[in-house]
């Protein structure tokens, strides 16, 4: 997907820096497809919002160039960008009515009354608040004000938009709600969404594809389900979804696999990001891929482990155990019907496949 | 309790003693005008009278009107004892009731043996108040900045012979009469002039043709910072201020003495003081020969009492609005004039400003 | 406590207590608790502020002073019809009561009260007190009328009668500029006594003027203030606050050092050859001088409140109109302007009263033209003590005040204002 010839965004060598030590963003090059769903996704300080701003002109790279639609943006002041934005806070004008700040961006504009009109109520109606055109942003509830921000934003239909953290402020339920309803619109409007958000469930829910931000650099570019499955380091995988980790050496390396050591037990894995034989590696595997008592030769990966402390949590139990010298070791069991019964203290037997068990870097994080 | 004994003895005598001290030395209040002339009121009485009684004196500063006498005076509780006011203000709250009348036979006679009533100048001894200094309006003018040196009351309103900037009191006090004399009434005839609306008409005329050149001071410390400024080149200012700006400060001003407008500062008593026994005594203390020629020494305000003159230090004379040279052509301030006069005319004269 | 309803509707504790009598009586401790500790400072408030304020207000419509210095007389003047002279009774009572020594404090107070009504009166009463005593026996009308003429015209009585009322309506008159004449019609003042509609009409103009120097220069300021980086703008309030810690006394005389005309600004427009020596601008004791004055010394009422305000006002506002197609000027008038009009609210009122009541300040350095009201009423204070008519005029200012606030609360709303 991201192969796209003519890339809609395109940021090339961007650097930045606030006091002339340290890079805020390390030569950051992206490229985002016209109608794609990007989402920066990372901790804070990770550089994703000070991408955010730079592109929409808030902030000035120190060295490199930003390209809208084939065009240098650097110089480009905020406000000829042409880009919509929805802040974390909704920034809407509280002294303004709804329609009046859904006017705003077009008065500004100098759009005639009447087509402003029009395309104000086209635009409440979109987030279905047509009857809330007159009230004041205080006398809306979150989730409202939000979609307020979110019309604003549209209203003059422009090509790219950026929403930094829009949804951070909401509560659960409608965070998630909220969640389908931008991919909804993003759907049916076909414009151009670079996303910033720490929550890796709404980048995971949302995105066409992920830029996984850590340390002012992109750690990985991937689509979602490619991300999840298929970390290709240690950050990354430690970042998105549950992980469980174990840290051994390299003994040797045979084709796509190789044999790791960890405290003594020998456990096989896919070569991904380890330096070869005799280095450190971080393996990376999922609680939702390891199988309790696995019959021999089922799995190359099959070892003891002791039961240390059951979760029940309805649609699976989460499963502590002891396996490998490491007590941190979390099984996820599903409670499909008929599954075998545990308890804490049980002596039990769990195993993986190789491909499962991904070979990494090491990161201290 | 044997070992309580001296204690408790000497507990009870030092109670005794803060009564015993209590009941003999008493503080009075005494409120002035602060400043040079404060200072040489404590100097000339306040220590002596101190030394000599063992009482204490709470020397306050305030800017002068009845106002705050007549609210104490009002609310019952008077916390000032003796206060140094103007003569307008000594007869204006004896008649309003707020001053008490003062046994004037018991004042002391002068050191020349005269009796007291005969001792005090004319009109500085009244019912409510007991006269102290003479003091005066004068105008002066800067040496360095004047061609022609003035010398009559006419050079204040001759502003083609003398060009420059004029400071003159907020007040139509000194001023009206000025205006008269300048216009030509005899200093003997001002205040019958003034009594007429005619004449009250004719002053402020007068005053109109310098209304433009003038610069308005309220507080006496004002003109001669302004002629020292440059503000202004010609100025009234009273006599003590000069004084000290021109012996002390060595500032290059000449005092014109012709057309002084002398007026008396006076104690005052307002009714229901507790301390009044000890305050009348300080009082007669203070307005003694003595105390009057002394206060002489530090601020160039002359004494009310003629037997005082002779023993005011010769280098101070010159200085005195009394002295012969100075007084040649004087005028007394006519306090019943003001009294009846005072508020018509100032709201005249306010208005006469704001236009 | 169980909650039991009985037929009527009524909800009872368990005990059978009515339910709002126990809520009641549950409160009621913490009510009283809650009182005590603002009761010192109501207590404050009242003695220091609300019983002053009232006593003068009571002040400028109250004048019991010829009435108590003279009852019997003016028994005798109500019933006189106000030509020719009154009957020789009221002479008579005149005498009786000029006589009594004990009187001597009322008459004094009345004759204050009379001379502010015709310049006069002072004397006129001193003079006729000293010589009645020793009259023992009638006509009094020939005894007074031989002491003083005055005594023998019918104006002079007229005036004693029209001041015998306990209320009066004379000191909100003269704050006006009217008068009573001596047949007892209101009418205007003579023009050469008109005054306080001038000053008043000045002082409005001179605290809005003050108001809308303060308001233009405390706006970048504020917004500097607010914008800046920390360590910067506390290093700026500082000095914003700087001349608030400095006397008044010491800030008004260092603008006449800055301003007069050998001051330093003079001097350097001479050096500097924008004027020429005979011709230095004059700066000071006139109206300028009174605005640059008090439009500094009153800056930090402005800034604190502006200051309060903006600091609310998050920068992402200003993003978000940028971004939705608003020039930076756009931006700011439509977006961040508005939101400052509480701030702009409350401190051009905080300043705007404040100036009002100016009297150091305009006395120092306004000269003839930058005097303002409030020097009238000190004048009348502590100098003529015409209480009577001091407290008109500040009733009046008093009256300005509430009906501005009320047209702010009209127009903008009191729960707008924002003090910081």
């Amino acid at each position: 997907m991201g192969e796209t010839p003519e890339p809609f965004v395109r940021f090339k060598d961007v650097q930045k820096t606030y006091d002339g030590e340290i890079l805020v963003v390390k030569n950051l090059n992206l490229d985002i497809a016209p109608g794609e769903f990007l989402t920066m996704l990372g901790p804070s300080g990770s550089g994703k919002t000070t991408c955010l701003m730079m592109l929409a002109g808030f902030e000035t790279p120190t060295n490199g160039q930003i390209l809208l639609g084939g065009n240098e943006l650097n110089t480009v002041p905020p406000h000829k960008r042409g880009i919509g934005m929805v802040f974390q806070n909704y920034a809407l004008f509280p002294h303004m009515s709804v329609a009046e700040n859904l006017a705003f961006p077009l008065e500004v504009r100098r759009m005639s009354q009447a087509d402003a009109a029009a395309k104000v109520k086209r635009a409440l109606d979109m987030v279905e608040l047509g009857e809330f055109g007159a009230r004041r942003p205080a006398q809306l509830s979150g989730g409202q004000q939000q979609r307020v921000a979110l019309a604003r934003a549209l209203v003059f239909e422009p090509d790219l938009v950026l929403m930094d953290e829009p949804l951070g402020a909401l509560d659960k339920n409608l965070r998630e709600q909220m969640q389908y309803e931008i991919k909804h619109i993003h759907e049916n409007l076909g414009m151009t969404v670079v996303y910033v958000t720490h929550d890796q469930s709404e980048a995971l829910t949302m995105s066409d594809r992920i830029a996984v931000f850590n340390d002012g650099v992109i750690q990985q570019l991937a689509r979602p389900a490619d991300l999840y499955e298929r970390p290709e380091n240690a950050f990354v995988a430690q970042f998105i979804g549950e992980n469980n980790k174990l840290i051994g050496k390299v003994d040797q390396v045979d084709g796509d696999t190789c044999v790791v050591d960890v405290d003594g037990y020998k456990i096989r894995a896919l070569n991904v990001a380890h330096e070869g034989v005799g280095s450190s590696t971080t393996l990376s595997l999922r609680p939702e891929r390891v199988s309790l008592a696995p019959s021999d030769g089922e799995v190359p990966n099959n070892f003891d482990a002791k039961v240390l402390e059951l979760i029940y949590l309805g649609d699976h139990i989460r499963c502590r155990v002891s396996v490998c010298g490491d007590d941190e070791f979390i099984v996820k069991v599903p409670n499909a019907s008929g599954h075998a019964t545990i308890n804490e203290g049980d002596d039990v037997r769990v195993g993986w496949t190789a491909e499962d068990c991904r070979a990494l870097d090491v990161w201290q994080g | 309790m044997k070992t309580f004994k001296p204690l408790s003895v000497a507990l009870v005598g030092l109670f005794a003693v803060g009564f015993a001290s209590s009941a003999s030395a008493e503080a009075i209040t005494v409120v002035s005008w602060g400043g040079a002339y404060t200072k040489s009121q404590i100097n000339a009485y306040h220590k002596p009278w101190e030394a000599k009684t063992g009482n204490k004196v709470n020397s306050e500063d305030y800017n002068g009107g009845l106002a705050e006498v007549r609210a104490q005076v009002e609310a019952g509780n008077v916390t000032w004892d003796a206060v140094d006011v103007e003569l307008s203000d000594a007869i204006r709250g004896c008649d309003e009731g707020i001053l008490e009348p003062l046994p004037l036979d018991e004042l002391p006679a002068g050191a020349d043996g005269s009796k007291a009533a005969d001792d005090f100048i004319g009109g500085t001894l009244t019912e409510c108040a007991v006269g102290e200094i003479v003091w005066s309006t004068v105008f002066a003018f800067d040496k360095t900045k004047m061609k022609k040196t003035p010398t009559s009351i006419k050079d204040l309103f001759d502003t083609k012979n003398f060009p420059g900037k004029r400071g003159l009191r907020k007040t139509p006090r000194v001023n009206l009469e000025w205006a008269l004399m300048a216009d030509g009434v005899a200093t003997a005839d001002v205040y019958k002039v003034l009594s007429t609306p005619e004449g009250v008409n004719r002053a402020f005329a007068k005053l109109d043709t310098i209304k433009g050149e003038v610069i308005w001071w309220e507080a006496g410390a004002q003109p001669p910072q302004m002629l020292a400024d440059g503000e202004v080149v010609i100025s009234s200012a009273y006599n003590g201020r000069l004084f000290n700006a021109i012996m002390v400060e060595k500032k290059p001003f000449d005092i014109v003495w012709d057309g002084q407008v002398w007026d008396i500062d006076l104690w005052v008593v307002p009714k229901g003081s507790k301390n009044f026994k000890t305050t009348w005594d300080f009082i007669k203390f203070s307005t003694d020969t003595q105390r009057l020629a002394d206060q002489a020494k530090f601020i160039s305000y002359g004494p009310v009492r003629k037997s005082s003159f002779p023993k005011v230090q010769k280098k101070m004379q010159p200085h005195m609005p009394t002295a012969p040279v100075n007084f040649k052509n004087p005028l007394q301030n006519d306090y019943e004039f003001w009294a009846d006069n005072g508020d018509e005319l100032t709201e005249r004269f306010n208005a006469w400003l704001a236009g | 406590m169980a909650v039991v309803s009985d037929g009527a509707g009524m909800l009872r504790t368990a005990d059978g207590v009515p339910l709002k009598q126990a809520l009641a009586r549950a409160t009621r401790v913490n009510k009283i608790k809650a009182f005590l500790l603002v009761a010192p400072l109501l207590v404050f408030i009242l003695i220091t502020f609300i019983v002053p304020i009232l006593d003068m207000m009571t002040r400028s419509v109250s004048s019991p002073e010829v009435v108590d210095a003279l009852p019997k007389t003016i028994a005798e003047l109500v019933k006189w019809d106000g030509t020719d002279l009154p009957p020789e009774a009221a002479f008579a009572a005149m005498a009786a009561e000029m006589s009594d020594k004990k009187n001597k404090f009322y008459l004094g107070k009345a004759a204050a009260r009379l001379n502010f009504q015709k310049s006069g009166f002072r004397s006129l009463f001193n003079k006729s007190q000293r010589k009645i005593k020793r009259v023992k026996q009638g006509p009094f009308k020939d005894a007074f009328a031989k002491i003083d003429k005055r005594w023998a015209q019918s104006a002079t009585w007229n005036i004693i009668r029209n001041a015998s009322g306990r209320y009066t309506d004379v000191h909100y008159l003269n704050a006006i500029d009217m008068n009573r004449d001596p047949a007892g019609e209101i009418a205007a003042q003579p023009k050469i006594k008109r005054i306080y509609v001038t000053l008043f009409e000045r002082t409005i103009y001179v605290s809005f003027g003050v108001t809308i120097l303060c308001l233009i220069l405390a706006y970048p300021i504020s917004y500097l203030l607010a914008t800046l980086p920390l360590k910067t703008s506390n290093l700026l309030m500082i000095l914003v606050l700087l001349p608030f810690w400095t006397s008044l006394l010491v800030r008004t005389t260092a603008w006449i050092v800055l301003l007069q005309a050998n001051g330093v600004l003079n001097d350097l427009f001479v050096f500097f050859g924008i004027v020429n020596d005979e011709n230095r601008i004059r700066m000071i004791y006139n109206m300028t001088g009174s605005l640059i004055a008090m439009t500094h010394i009153l800056m930090p009422f402005m800034v604190l409140p502006l200051y309060s305000v903006m600091k609310t006002i998050s920068p992402t506002y200003m993003r978000a109109a940028r971004s939705l197609g608003a020039n930076p000027f756009t931006a700011f008038v439509r977006v961040y302007m508005p939101q400052t009009v509480p701030g702009i609210g409350a401190g051009s009122i905080l300043v705007f009263i404040l100036a009002i009541g100016y009297y150091i300040t305009p006395a120092l350095v306004g000269g003839q033209s930058g005097q303002l009201i409030s020097n009238l009423i000190e004048y009348h204070m502590k100098k003529s003590l015409n209480w009577g008519l001091a407290a008109a005029l500040g009733g009046l200012l008093l009256i300005g005040i509430l009906v501005l606030y009320w047209l702010y609360n009209r127009i903008v709303g009191i729960d707008k204002m924002k003090f910081g």
